[in-house]
């Protein structure tokens, strides 16, 4: 049981607050009709995580999330600038903006490449959830045991932070959210200054992009933040079952990616074992794929 | 009387394009018809009061400033400017309009709150339809749960973005019933509106637009057929200039 605990369990828990956190906060992009911004700020983060590192020499949470919601940021203001300035329609600047800051962060992944040793491509666009381990745990008395808890993977910290925050503020902003996302004209004119609402969004999205890319990479960030919501979108009408179904579905494609990856073939005595990442990507298309093909009403 | 909407020099350009010139006028009481061809400034007239666009010019509503008196002044955007497809049932849309007078921002609606949305449906005879889908409503009925939004805010001054366009006669009916209600109780409804055969009938005052204000006034007086030529008229000359 220990080797569950060990070697399983925190990739299990990597997977699942990852794709919740994303299935959560992409209904907002799908509802806003922006689920290319996902695409943008998950890929927007990279030269901001790289900065951060740099500046750092570390590969911690801190320093990591602060350079990638800076980028965000900078991502979010140069879109609307590009667009205002250049005169182009929301997807063509969103395109531009994101492949330009992703490409200025592998550069800087590559200048920087010789201080760091982990911080690599494949990890960036792949993931690592399989080096999540937690070699201090001997047993279930592990988990209340405070030194052994010191020795879990510093990535479930952040993704558990930013899980909590993502689910308070949608709790605690419920109305305003939701009337920004169906009419910024009228929440403007009742006086909700819908710009900020949505950089927070934004900037809460990115955070989850940097938490979940680690374990899933930035390529399937992607993935977990539309595919979720969208799926939920064929299946429900009513916002809250989109909300926290996202939420929900997320989760369980994540927790069931990495069962199928590797634990479920050992315990059946098979002897193989897949990419986590990539089983979870196939499986959130699937979810797409199954909701289209049995959606209520628009099947 | 302080006027319920006062605008003074209000100018506003998209790009290197004058959409409004120079526009000073004071709205009454009453039903304004705002009138004139496509691209003479209607809905940015009441995006530009609102701090929807940006405008050069004064704006005051009731004699201060847009923010000191939000509650007295109700939004009814374009029906085509949402996604009907939002999971939102007709409940949830007209609830939207309390935002400003709920204490909390979580959880369900408060029980005052949500029947104040409910009394509004009613009053645009949707009653019926409360918790249904807003992608499911006829286009007149989605037009109904926007003014029934509008309603729910408790406003003196509805500003209104073509409410009438596109809708069954139905509809019509019910919206124009309700809009002579409000001015029956001295409200002020300023509404961007295309269809110049109902102006006489239902409208008090009217507001002729080309970029430019062509005319204002009480219909009798400001609704003439020069004034509704030169507004109609004027407009290539105006995208010339």
């Amino acid at each position: 049981m220990s080797s569950f605990l060990q070697l399983d369990a925190p990739a299990l828990l990597a997977a699942t607050l990852a794709g919740g956190t994303c299935g959560l906060l992409g209904s907002f992009l799908v509802l806003r009709r922006e689920s290319l911004l996902g695409d943008a700020l998950s890929h927007a983060v990279l030269p901001g995580i790289v900065a951060g590192f740099a500046l750092t020499g570390l590969r911690a949470s801190l320093p990591m999330l602060l350079g990638a919601l800076a980028a965000a940021l900078l991502a979010t203001v140069a879109i609307g600038l590009v667009r205002r300035l250049a005169r182009l329609e929301a997807g063509a600047a969103t395109g531009l903006v994101f492949t330009g800051f992703f490409a200025l962060g592998l550069v800087g992944l590559e200048v920087t490449g010789a201080r760091m040793a982990d911080l690599d491509l494949d990890c960036v666009l792949f993931g690592q959830i399989e080096t999540l381990v937690w070699l201090e745990a001997t047993g279930w008395a592990s988990l209340l045991d405070p030194a052994a808890l010191a020795g879990l993977p510093r990535q479930l910290g952040l993704l558990a932070g930013v899980a909590a925050v993502a689910v308070l503020a949608v709790a605690a902003f419920w109305h305003p959210l939701r009337l920004v996302c169906f009419d910024r004209d009228y929440a403007s004119a009742l006086g909700l200054r819908v710009s900020w609402w949505e950089m927070g969004l934004n900037l809460l999205i990115a955070a989850a992009a940097v938490a979940a890319f680690e374990a899933v990479g930035t390529v399937l960030v992607v993935a977990l933040l539309a595919c979720p919501a969208v799926a939920m979108r064929l299946l429900t009408d009513t916002y809250r079952v989109q909300v926290w179904g996202a939420a929900g579905l997320g989760a369980v494609l994540g927790a069931l990616g990495v069962l199928l990856a590797g634990p479920l073939p050992a315990a059946l005595g098979l002897a193989f074992s897949v990419n986590a990442a990539g089983v979870i990507g196939s499986l959130a298309g699937l979810a797409v794929f199954l909701s289209l093909r049995f959606a209520p009403r628009r099947g | 009387m302080i006027p319920p909407l006062s605008l003074r020099g209000v100018s506003v350009r998209y790009g290197d394009r004058p959409a409004l010139s120079d526009v000073s006028w004071d709205a009454v009481p009453g039903l304004t018809a705002i009138l004139g061809p496509n691209g003479a400034g209607k809905s940015t007239l009441l995006r530009a009061a609102l701090g929807l666009v940006p405008a050069t010019g004064e704006v005051r509503f009731f004699g201060r400033p847009l923010a000191d008196v939000r509650n007295r002044v109700a939004f009814l955007p374009q029906r085509a400017s949402v996604d009907w497809d939002f999971p939102a049932t007709a409940l949830d849309v007209v609830g939207m309009a309390r935002l400003p007078r709920l204490r909390r921002w979580w959880g369900g609606l408060p029980g005052p709150d949500r029947d104040a949305a409910l009394s509004a449906l009613d009053s645009v005879g949707m009653a019926d339809f409360a918790g249904r889908q807003i992608g499911r409503l006829s286009g007149g009925q989605q037009q109904r749960v926007f003014l029934a939004r509008a309603l729910a805010q408790g406003a003196d001054l509805f500003l209104m973005d073509e409410p009438l366009a596109a809708v069954d006669a139905v509809t019509e009916r019910a919206i124009l019933a309700v809009l002579h209600r409000l001015v029956d109780e001295g409200k002020t409804v300023l509404m961007v509106h295309h269809d110049l055969s109902l102006v006489s009938e239902h409208f008090t005052d009217v507001l002729l637009l080309a970029g430019r204000v062509v005319a204002a006034g009480p219909v009798r007086e400001a609704f003439t057929e020069d004034s509704v030529a030169r507004a109609f008229g004027g407009l290539p000359r105006m995208m010339v200039a």
